[in-house]
């Protein structure tokens, strides 16, 4: 499957390093890492803390650049591309789901669902309308004019996995996203997930967990800044 | 996109009332006392240009110098060394373009049951010349009225309205002491002097009537002073010098003696007070434009700490697609609206003190629209100038930094 469509490569890693300046002196996070996902594959980066996922997934989401080599994205070189085009990437091509929700607490939900439309200049209207939709979508077209204090952890991930949807992106990348949710939660998060997954949408998440990751159909093991292993396997159905 | 900014804006500064009120209260203060400096500093120059107007310009005053009898030294006007005659060379002088004996005094005027002391000023047709001081309703007396000594007067306002209340005074019969006085006409108003008298609450009358009927004279021809009005600001001193000369020849004074003649220049004391009021004004301008930077330099603070508690949400911000001058425009925008509201807020504040003061205190004061279109543009420019670097240190930031920060 990884070998069939390389020229449909959503992400296209070689060769890629990433050092940080330390005061011990030079840090190696990511050593000579090279990754292919193509689209409507569900990824999950496993690892333990320190082994280089989260620096990865800041490259993958370009808010970090590499030290040294390519990373293609949606068949454009990460590199060659201005801070305004990185911005444009983040607004229209990728979709962030972070651990701790990351909902702006001031705004209402519809807002906080319609922000990343701001940035691309859609009409107040429309901004409304679609955030509305994906509210809708994940469950939670009465609470629109909520703000995010007002309801629970759960309700929260899925307002930021809507506005990560607002866009249309081809790719989610989550951070840990059901790292602060009980297990019953957890399991309704990965199901909205998974449906998302097959609707075309490719989903690169991190996690430490075996039970979250047995939801994707791939796993990636990081270890010491390394891909050790890189298993495929048959999604298997949801028990809990 | 402006407009969800603004929105936003509007909504982050709604998230902290009091800072923000404080903040833009740095403004308000600031605005309000340009505006009101200005209003002030503003009404006080008209009201010193007023002055200058209505004393006439290019003026000369020739006062009859002191005389020094036993060592007794009588003041200015002690001894009448000035006559018509010198006041009618003068005239002939290059450059002179109006002159006026005067023989003033204070005397009781009469009419019907009411009765007023007024000044008297006893002159030729040349003076209301001099001083630019038309004659509104009826005639002015004429040179002949002067060779003849007739009993007519002009008016001032304010003798007239207490003397004779509402009726018109042209034509009526009045007395000042003993003597009957035809009233030709009413003098425009001329409002306060330089030394703050009623200008209008006096009466012209022939210089030969005053001298020989109203006050008397110690001597017959000679008077206290003459106003001397010339052509142009500029030929002043060369008048000045030509004029001196022609005294001391006049009044057969040798070298090395003391003129027995003052001779002041009204228009340069006019104007060095005029100059005053314009440093002043400038001045108080000045020390109001010292809060309006404090003003802003309050935003730049309260946009500094802004920043620092948003870092989180800058950092989503980024993650989601904005780009670094969305951000920089999202901050800069809520620094103008701060120093632009508040500017508004003290633009009424200013403009109301500045009236409350008219009200209060009867100082002149002007509002005019270059003050505050003035005062809008630099509150604009102090938001801009405050506001950015608040707005850049958050464009610049580090999303990964931003996005960890607690």
């Amino acid at each position: 499957m990884v070998d069939s469509a390389m020229r449909d490569a959503v992400i296209r890693i070689e060769g890629l390093h990433k050092s940080y300046q330390t005061s011990a002196g030079l840090f190696p996070a990511l050593k000579e890492v090279n990754l292919s996902i193509i689209a409507a594959e569900f990824v999950a980066i496993m690892g333990p803390s320190g082994s280089g996922k989260s620096t990865f997934m800041n490259i993958l989401g370009c808010l970090d650049a590499p030290t040294s080599g390519r990373y293609i994205l949606d068949g454009r070189s990460v590199a060659e591309l201005s801070k305004d085009e990185l911005a444009l990437l983040r607004n229209r091509t990728i979709g962030f789901v972070f651990q701790g929700f990351n909902l702006l607490p001031r705004m209402t939900l519809l807002d906080n669902v319609a922000l990343p439309l701001i940035y691309c200049g859609i009409e107040h209207k429309e901004r409304q309308q679609r955030a509305q939709e994906l509210l809708a979508k994940v469950g939670l077209a009465d609470k629109t004019a909520s703000l995010p204090n007002q309801i629970s952890g759960g309700q929260q991930q899925r307002v930021a996995i809507a506005r990560a949807l607002v866009n249309h992106p081809r790719l989610i990348l989550a951070d840990e996203p059901t790292g602060n949710l009980d297990s019953h939660t957890s399991e309704e998060i990965m199901t909205l997930f998974e449906e998302l997954n097959s609707e075309g949408i490719t989903i690169v998440l991190v996690t430490h967990e075996e039970d979250i990751a047995r939801h994707a159909q791939r796993k990636v093991h990081f270890f010491d800044g390394r891909i050790v292993s890189d298993q495929v396997t048959p999604r298997q159905e949801a028990t809990a | 996109m402006i407009l969800a900014m603004l929105g936003e804006a509007w909504r982050a500064m709604g998230a902290n009332r009091l800072r923000t009120m404080l903040t833009m209260l740095g403004m308000v203060i600031g605005v309000g006392a340009v505006v009101l400096m200005m209003a002030i500093g503003q009404g006080a120059q008209y009201a010193i240009k007023q002055t200058i107007a209505a004393m006439g310009s290019n003026l000369f005053i020739l006062l009859s110098g002191s005389t020094s009898a036993g060592g007794v030294r009588s003041g200015g006007g002690g001894n009448l060394t000035l006559t018509v005659s010198d006041a009618d060379a003068i005239a002939e002088l290059p450059g002179v373009q109006a002159v006026a004996p005067i023989h003033p005094g204070n005397a009781q005027i009469v009419y019907g049951p009411n009765n007023w002391n007024t000044s008297i000023i006893g002159t030729t047709p040349g003076y209301l010349d001099a001083r630019s001081w038309p004659v509104i309703s009826g005639a002015a007396f004429t040179d002949s009225d002067v060779r003849s000594a007739t009993r007519v007067a002009l008016i001032g306002k304010t003798a007239a309205q207490n003397l004779f209340g509402d009726e018109d005074p042209v034509g009526k019969t009045f007395r000042i002491r003993q003597s009957p006085f035809v009233v030709l006409g009413t003098l425009a108003t001329k409002g306060q002097g330089m030394d703050g008298r009623d200008q209008d609450d006096t009466i012209l009358i022939p210089l030969t009537t005053a001298q020989r009927q109203v006050f008397g004279a110690q001597f017959p021809g000679s008077v206290r002073m003459v106003m001397v009005q010339t052509g142009t600001q500029e030929i002043m001193p060369e008048v000045e010098a030509s004029m001196t000369e022609l005294l001391r020849q006049r009044h057969h004074i040798r070298e090395g003696m003391e003129n027995d003649f003052f001779l002041r220049n009204l228009t340069a004391a006019a104007d060095s007070a005029a100059e005053s009021t314009r440093v002043m004004s400038l001045l108080l301008g000045a020390i109001a434009s010292v809060s309006l930077l404090v003003g802003g330099i309050g935003i730049m603070n309260i946009m500094l700490v802004s920043v620092t508690e948003r870092t989180r949400e800058i950092g989503i911000r980024m993650a989601i697609g904005a780009r670094e001058k969305d951000i920089l425009l999202q901050f800069l925008l809520e620094a103008i609206i701060i120093s632009v509201l508040g500017c508004f807020i003290g633009l009424l504040l200013g403009i109301a003190s500045a009236l409350l003061a008219n009200e209060l205190t009867g100082t002149m004061v002007i509002i005019s629209g270059s003050s505050v279109v003035v005062a809008f543009s630099v509150a604009a420019t102090v938001g801009i100038f405050f506001g950015f670097y608040p707005a850049r240190k958050a464009a610049q930031l580090d999303p990964i930094e931003a996005l960890r920060y607690q």
